[in-house]
């Protein structure tokens, strides 16, 4: 078994060719094997990759299950997870069972829309494994096909805007990572991650950071600081940093639900991803130098998105504008370079994977029912609606960062981390979790509690069995996680120690003053 | 030795004769009914002589005192060119005899075009140059204006000819200036008077008009206009053909110019061909925006697609002809398939190539639509699919030679470009309900090339099908 991540990565895409190829028609058993298809790929996916789990050594720092292969244009084709990718992985395995059981509902061209979510969870697994910056871009760009055309053609009224929004804005952001990427080809000779190949790797390579002139303007810290820039616009985009965050919610709110929730959960987390596997490690000097700038737009984030979420009409805008805030949380955690603040990122990602989707299934629960998003057209939805309530309940809670939840445990441990480096940083950071709890409280009592007065409302009904299945596995890892947090921190404990401590060490060696200094003669 | 010089052109030179000999049949046997044979029968040819050529040892070989030079990279670019002509004869077979085009002349000329193609891409001097591209001019100008009854043919066959004959003009003229200064015609001659940095006044113009007579027959901006029209008015198999094999031919004969015959003064070009590819990216990226016919839309984008390929070749390294030669090979692959496609195109019985025709396609036929989603991302650069690798391969050389501004400008121009090949997936599928197109099976051979194409776009990225290795071995024999 030494291609393990790569039968979990191709699982699926092989059951959506078989789809393709030998699904015909569209009745309703046709449509009903479809979807069994699509469940007994992910579903095995996420069983192979638990077996991944059960092999992993979290001691060891390196990178495990290698697989390498020669590749074109001199690449490789280079796979392989650390006590970082593997989180990312196994959120991914763990919730696309979930996304295709979310639409179940769904009864318009069933067969493409399970190819697209298969095909989806093959680009985004293989954007958490690859080791080669190319192969990584390929998946990275590849998600954006499946993605525009589950927000063009299951997507709302808007949809069409929304799909193209969302499609140049990713595709022109991660253009500077491209040009990036052949810059560091053009420099290093390689565009291999962990090295062995070559003998060495980009994550240990040490890119210059003497200062260069581009167009007559010195640039502090050189090569590194433009390499960061390229990469940081395409993962700002991407993630959404303000001011780049206006494609998120209008993707959010045209895609269906359960387009909603990969975005949400796993589709966003590939910046945050980037931002540990590549930004940090090979451009630790440019972190130095522009990180307080990324960590000050996260601020801004934070604070104008919480803000914007709380006039909100639309249930699924509150949610895409939390998600907002909460993403440019993770970057405050991951851009303060210290251990607690990286593994709380780490810790809020997965937290926000389960929560996020959470909420948009909420959401997606009452549109089933009632055919609209609009808050203003629910209310006293607790009546009829108890297990409703209480799962709705349990996920603004945990929104919130209530203690006992896993999203606790991440924001709190991001704030620690963010102390150690920016006092005023953390502080403001901190209003976050007042804010939050104004935007998801606030929406929680328009939506369920009061009189139940509207009259559409009186014949709504509560969770079906299938709904609270979806529910059940979401609750029970963030109440696990939030109560027993080690189960991730042991896990990537030591990749973000052994990550911690590259990244410091480059950044002690780099001395602007040493540099500088031969200038003003 | 005279039959060592014959030995080395039989490829030509059965191709030829076969053209001739089809042409007595036809005319002997039953004229137009004779077409289906004639068209197989070409094909095949095409065919066993991709084969020939490609089985042919390695090694570089050249007649007539060097005025033909059979070597590595001669013979990637004729496969490429055979094999893209067999692909498109085959595919417009159904579409020409239904349509009353079914002429037995059509598959000779295209043979005779084919063979002129295959001359110039040879080309060892200035003389053999000339004689080929006009062989290849003449077939052309003769089957874009096939359709005698119909305006918008005969004009595209006119217009063609008389823009045709202008850059015929320019390129005699740069080749007089070129012989005028260095008192040779061979290619292997010129490059001994061409040295760097002291290149005389008169070669340098001569040259720059070489180049903007080439520039004309691959379509780059400002030597565009015809493209449009021409696509649009040609029945579209022979949009299909000119969109694939006469431009992978001049880009490989643009390749063998500027190498062998200028090959020392790479600076004096490169910038040349770079401005060439600017203005191509931008123009045809943009100007395909606001196309609302499929014919005219693919006109642009192979206007931008050239200028892509000439980002290849004005980094004026093997790299860079590397890239060039990858790029049109994907290129022609992707862009058999889209006309494929294309041919099946009816409403009525009737061709359309109005794209709004598309709308909800998919909800009809999900397969072809799948398909050409998939061709479609591809020409767009996105990945996984093989147009990126094509894209990331002139990048690449473009910043090898370090030029860098142009590898940037190359990647601004491919945002916007993807904006009119996604808008047709839109169309296809979340497009506005109205009168779509017939449905019903396509014919074999264009179903089999479309889906083929796609394919190959997607399987591609697993090795290329060892095309790099052969298109790296092509332009190392081209650039010393």
């Amino acid at each position: 078994m030494d291609n393990l991540l790569s039968i979990i990565t191709f699982i699926p895409s092989v059951a959506a060719l078989v789809l393709a190829v030998f699904l015909r028609g569209d009745d309703e058993a046709a449509q009903r094997n479809a979807k069994y298809v699509a469940l007994l790929a992910t579903g095995a996916s996420f069983i192979i990759s638990l077996f991944v789990l059960a092999g992993f050594d979290p001691s060891n720092t390196g990178f495990q299950f290698m697989e390498n292969y020669r590749w074109i244009i001199g690449l490789h084709y280079k796979m392989g997870i650390d006590g970082i990718s593997i989180s990312f992985v196994l959120l991914t395995t763990f919730l696309m069972p979930l996304v295709i059981l979310a639409c179940w509902n769904v009864t318009y061209r069933v067969k493409e829309y399970m190819m697209a979510f298969l095909i989806l969870e093959t680009l985004m697994l293989g954007v958490f494994m690859s080791l080669d910056l190319v192969l990584f871009y390929l998946f990275f760009e590849g998600c954006l096909i499946p993605m525009f055309l589950i927000i063009g053609v299951w997507g709302g009224e808007n949809r069409v805007y929304a799909a193209f929004k969302f499609f140049l804005y990713t595709f022109g952001g991660s253009i500077f990572m491209l040009v990036a990427i052949i810059a560091i080809y053009k420099t290093t000779g390689t565009t291999d991650m962990a090295g062995s190949v070559n003998g060495n790797g980009l994550l240990t390579h040490r890119f210059s950071y003497q200062t260069i002139d581009v167009l007559g303007m010195p640039i502090k810290g050189g090569l590194q600081t433009l390499l960061w820039i390229g990469f940081f616009i395409s993962f700002a985009v991407k993630m959404p940093l303000w001011p780049l965050h206006t494609w998120l919610p209008a993707a959010h709110v045209e895609a269906p639900t359960a387009g909603s929730v990969v975005l949400a959960a796993v589709l966003l987390k590939m910046a945050d991803y980037g931002f540990l596997r590549f930004t940090l490690p090979m451009f630790p000097v440019g972190t130095q130098i522009l990180g307080p700038i990324a960590m000050g737009l996260a601020v801004v984030a934070i604070i104008y998105t919480s803000l914007v979420a709380l006039v909100q009409q639309d249930m699924k805008k509150v949610i895409a504008y939390s998600s907002v805030a909460h993403m440019a949380f993770v970057l405050v955690g991951i851009f303060s370079a210290t251990q607690q603040g990286i593994e709380g990122g780490i810790m809020l990602v997965i937290a926000h994977g389960f929560v996020s989707a959470g909420l948009f299934l909420c959401v997606g629960v009452i549109y089933d029912r009632m055919h609209t998003r609009d808050i203003a057209a629910f209310g006293g939805l607790v009546n009829r609606m108890p297990v409703y309530a209480l799962v709705f309940m349990f996920f603004t809670l945990a929104n919130v960062g209530l203690p006992g939840t896993a999203n606790f445990i991440g924001e709190f441990l991001i704030l620690v981390g963010a102390f150690q480096v920016n006092t005023w940083v953390a502080m403001f950071a901190t209003t976050a979790i007042i804010l939050s709890a104004a935007y998801a409280l606030w929406l929680y009592r328009r939506v369920v509690f009061g009189d139940l007065i509207k009259e559409s409302l009186k014949g709504i009904k509560d969770l079906d069995l299938r709904e609270k299945l979806i529910f059940a596995p979401l609750i029970a890892l963030t109440l696990l996680f939030g109560v027993y947090p080690s189960l991730v921190t042991d896990l990537v404990g030591p990749s973000v120690a052994d990550l911690v401590n590259d990244v410091t060490a480059a950044q002690a060696a780099y001395d602007p003053a040493a540099l500088t200094a031969p200038m003003q003669h | 030795m005279i039959s060592d010089d014959l030995s080395l052109l039989l490829p030509e030179i059965v191709l030829a004769v076969f053209a001739m000999a089809a042409l007595m049949f036809g005319v002997y046997s039953g004229k137009d009914r004779a077409m289906p044979v004639i068209t197989w029968a070409t094909a095949g040819v095409f065919l066993v002589l991709a084969f020939w050529i490609g089985v042919t040892g390695p090694g570089t070989h050249t007649a007539f005192g060097g005025m033909f030079i059979d070597d590595g990279f001669a013979r990637f670019a004729k496969v490429v060119v055979l094999l893209s002509a067999a692909a498109v004869l085959v595919m417009s077979q159904d579409y020409m005899a239904k349509r009353g085009l079914g002429r037995f002349e059509y598959p000779v000329l295209i043979a005779l075009a084919v063979v002129g193609m295959m001359v110039m891409i040879s080309a060892g001097d200035l003389m053999s140059l000339y004689m080929g591209l006009e062989l290849q001019s003449l077939a052309l100008y003769v089957v874009a204006a096939l359709r005698r009854d119909s305006l918008k043919s005969t004009e595209a066959g006119l217009k063609y000819f008389v823009l045709g004959a202008l850059s015929s003009g320019l390129l005699l003229y740069g080749a007089s200036l070129t012989y005028g200064y260095s008192g040779t015609t061979l290619f292997s001659g010129i490059i001994q008077t061409v040295h760097a940095g002291q290149m005389p006044l008169g070669l340098l113009i001569g040259l720059v008009f070489l180049i903007s007579g080439m520039a004309f027959k691959i379509s780059a901006v400002p030597f565009h206009m015809w493209t449009p029209d021409v696509y649009e008015g040609s029945p579209t198999p022979v949009t299909a053909f000119f969109a694939t094999a006469p431009k992978v031919a001049a880009m490989a004969l643009m390749a063998r110019l500027l190498f062998g015959a200028f090959g020392t003064a790479t600076q004096e070009w490169s910038q040349v061909l770079a401005v060439l590819a600017v203005a191509s990216m931008f123009l045809g990226a943009v100007a395909a925006l606001g196309q609302n016919d499929l014919k005219r839309l693919m006109a642009y984008s192979s206007i931008t697609h050239m200028g892509y390929a000439l980002v290849g070749l004005s980094a004026g390294t093997a790299e860079g002809v590397q890239a060039m030669l990858i790029y049109m090979s994907i290129y022609a692959t992707t862009t058999i398939g889209v006309f494929a496609f294309m041919l099946s195109m009816e409403r009525d019985g009737h061709q359309i190539t109005d794209l709004r025709a598309l709308n909800l396609f998919a909800n009809k036929e999900p397969m072809k639509a799948l398909a050409l989603m998939v061709l479609l991302f591809s020409l767009a650069g996105v990945p996984p699919m093989l147009g990126f690798i094509g894209k990331f391969y002139v990048l690449k050389a473009a910043i090898d030679a370090h030029m860098y501004w142009l590898a940037l400008l190359a990647v601004i121009a491919s945002v916007i470009g993807a904006v009119y090949y996604i808008r047709i997936v839109y169309l296809m599928y979340f497009g506005k309900e109205n009168e779509g197109l017939d449905t019903g099976p396509m014919g074999v051979m264009p179903w089999v090339m479309l889906m083929g194409s796609a394919a190959i776009t997607l399987l591609g990225i697993i090795n290329l099908f060892g095309v790099e290795g052969l298109a790296q071995a092509a332009a190392m024999s081209l650039v010393q």
